[in-house]
């Protein structure tokens, strides 16, 4: 593996939603393997920095890359549809909701990309999902409707439905933010075997500073829409150079 | 005092559901009486009960091609309203505003009448149109009627299928969309089926009134051979001056079908909440 590879590369980003500009300039490199953690007061724009990365917002400003392809905002042309699409099978995402398909098993959830957006055999698709399942722990659960399973299994779920489309870099969207605490271990569990078992590459929103530390390769701090301190959980634990930082810190720590 | 107290004790006892049969027998007794006094022809309505009730068939079929016809129409009217092309939620807003801005007997009647008017005149003045060009627009009193009854009732539910489509949360498009998936993968995987637990039961209540709807098609002259109830009805009622029975048998029929369906429909719609229970509701 090469770790020099930049996987996403976010140039000048800016997002303004009407009035209010939630990025105001963001430059950021993810390298393969690594794993980036964004955190920061609620509003800082981290959200908003993951939804541009797969174009589920537009950038008002600037461009981002991914696995070599360059895209930036504007209009949607049937051209820009078909980019943002091609550029969204390089990207996983995992909501602070799971959005898991309710009208689908655990299994059917998994491998609905595969099918439907890949057009993989449906064999080859059951048997890499119910190792995907077994990944993430739920192997006896494939045939259960997403209703009948915890919160914290819908969204080891909703993991192994993004890993199922084999992308470069999975998102993670406040992933354990509306789980009951004692179901958080969990899936910060099965993110932490990613990292280290799959050498995932990952963008990270959480406020699991654990997590941060263990896990992390790069934490960024998010401030007023723009990145404040980052650097390695040494540097920015162990050296915090900023109030902001400090003081966000001890709120969550 | 005491004798009204203890009439409501003892009606307190008859449960409600006994009360309502006691009020229906009586209304049915009373309309069974006055059918007697006013002499109506009970041995024809029988006899000709088999000729207007074969019109079923023909009922039954304008109801349901009109469904599967506004079916269509709605989806395609919904997915328009909810565009964001200007093309589709025009021609979509154009097409509601029309249907549902006039009356269902004018449609049947345009698209009857006007438009074989319309293939004359056009291929006179174009001779350059294929021949038969105008018998084309020529349509069958049925099929206009049908055409007509779809055209309207798509028209209207097309606000039920945008409804349905709008209960699905925007986080299923999301994903949908992080998985790669085009706009019609995510409505034909994602969406539609989970919009359709909100679409089938006013849709079911839609057939129904179409089928009662569908009498209007007589009125386009209908030939003998095709006839559904009301029109057959019609047909035997005026030859025989017996148009009271005639009508009372076609109402009859109407209400035992309505009837039938209307407790398919309930049992249906049971069953889907049923089922959204199990898949959305909370633990």
């Amino acid at each position: 593996m090469d770790r020099s590879e930049v996987v996403v590369k976010v140039r000048d980003l800016h997002k303004r939603f009407g009035e209010l500009e939630v990025l105001k300039g963001i430059d950021m490199d993810v390298h393969r393997g690594e794993v980036v953690v964004i955190f920061g007061r609620s509003g800082s724009g981290k959200s908003t920095l993951l939804r541009c990365v797969n174009f589920l917002e537009d950038p008002t400003r600037g461009t981002i890359e991914v696995a070599g392809m360059a895209l930036g905002g504007g209009h949607r042309t049937r051209r820009k549809r078909e980019q943002i699409r091609s550029l969204r099978l390089h990207v996983g995402m995992v909501f602070q909701q799971f959005n898991l398909f309710p009208h689908m098993t655990a299994l059917e959830n998994v491998i609905e990309g595969p099918l439907t957006v890949k057009g993989s055999d449906p064999d080859q698709a059951r048997g890499r999902g119910m190792e995907l399942l077994a990944r993430v722990g739920l192997a006896t659960k494939a045939d259960e409707y997403p209703i009948r399973l915890s919160g914290g299994q819908q969204q080891r779920v909703a993991i192994a439905r993004a890993l199922a489309m084999e992308p470069d870099v999975m998102l993670f969207d406040e992933p354990t933010s509306a789980l009951d605490p004692e179901l958080t271990g969990e899936v910060l569990a099965v993110m932490k075997s990613l990292a280290t078992e799959l050498h995932m590459t990952m963008m990270v929103v959480t406020h699991e500073m654990g997590f941060a530390r263990e896990v992390g390769d790069h934490l960024a701090f998010f401030h007023e829409g723009l990145i404040l301190e980052q650097g390695t959980p040494e540097q920015v634990f162990g050296n915090t150079r900023f109030q902001e930082t400090k003081t966000f810190l001890e709120a969550v720590l | 005092m005491v004798r009204s107290e203890r009439m409501a004790l003892a009606s307190a006892r008859i449960p409600f559901n006994g009360k309502v049969a006691v009020v229906w027998i009586v209304i049915l007794a009373a309309i069974s009486f006055f059918f007697a006094v006013a002499g109506f022809d009970l041995g024809w309505m029988r006899e000709q009960l088999g000729y207007i009730a074969g019109g079923l068939r023909f009922t039954m079929q304008i109801a349901v091609s009109g469904i599967v016809l506004a079916v269509i129409l709605a989806l395609l009217g919904a997915l328009g309203r909810l565009s964001s092309n200007p093309i589709a939620y025009g021609v979509s807003g154009f097409y509601t505003s029309f249907f549902r801005g006039t009356p269902l007997i004018v449609q049947m009647f345009l698209i009857y009448l006007a438009l074989p008017q319309v293939g004359i005149n056009l291929a006179e003045r174009y001779p350059g149109l294929p021949e038969g060009f105008n018998d084309a627009l020529v349509l069958e009193a049925t099929v206009a009627g049908i055409l007509a009854l779809g055209l309207n009732y798509g028209a209207y539910m097309t606000e039920i299928f945008r409804a349905g489509i709008m209960s699905v949360g925007h986080g299923q498009t999301e994903a949908a969309e992080a998985l790669g998936m085009t706009y019609r993968q995510r409505m034909r995987r994602v969406i539609l089926p989970q919009a359709y637990r909100v679409i089938v039961p006013p849709t079911g209540n839609e057939f129904i009134a179409m089928m009662k709807d569908s009498a209007l098609v007589s009125f386009l002259g209908v030939t003998a051979a095709s006839a559904e109830i009301f029109r057959r009805a019609q047909l035997v009622g005026k030859a025989d001056f017996k148009n009271l029975e005639a009508l009372l048998v076609t109402a009859g029929l109407y209400w035992v079908l309505t009837a039938v369906f209307t407790t398919f429909q309930s049992r249906l719609e049971a069953r889907l909440s049923r089922g959204f229970v199990r898949t959305v509701g909370g633990h």
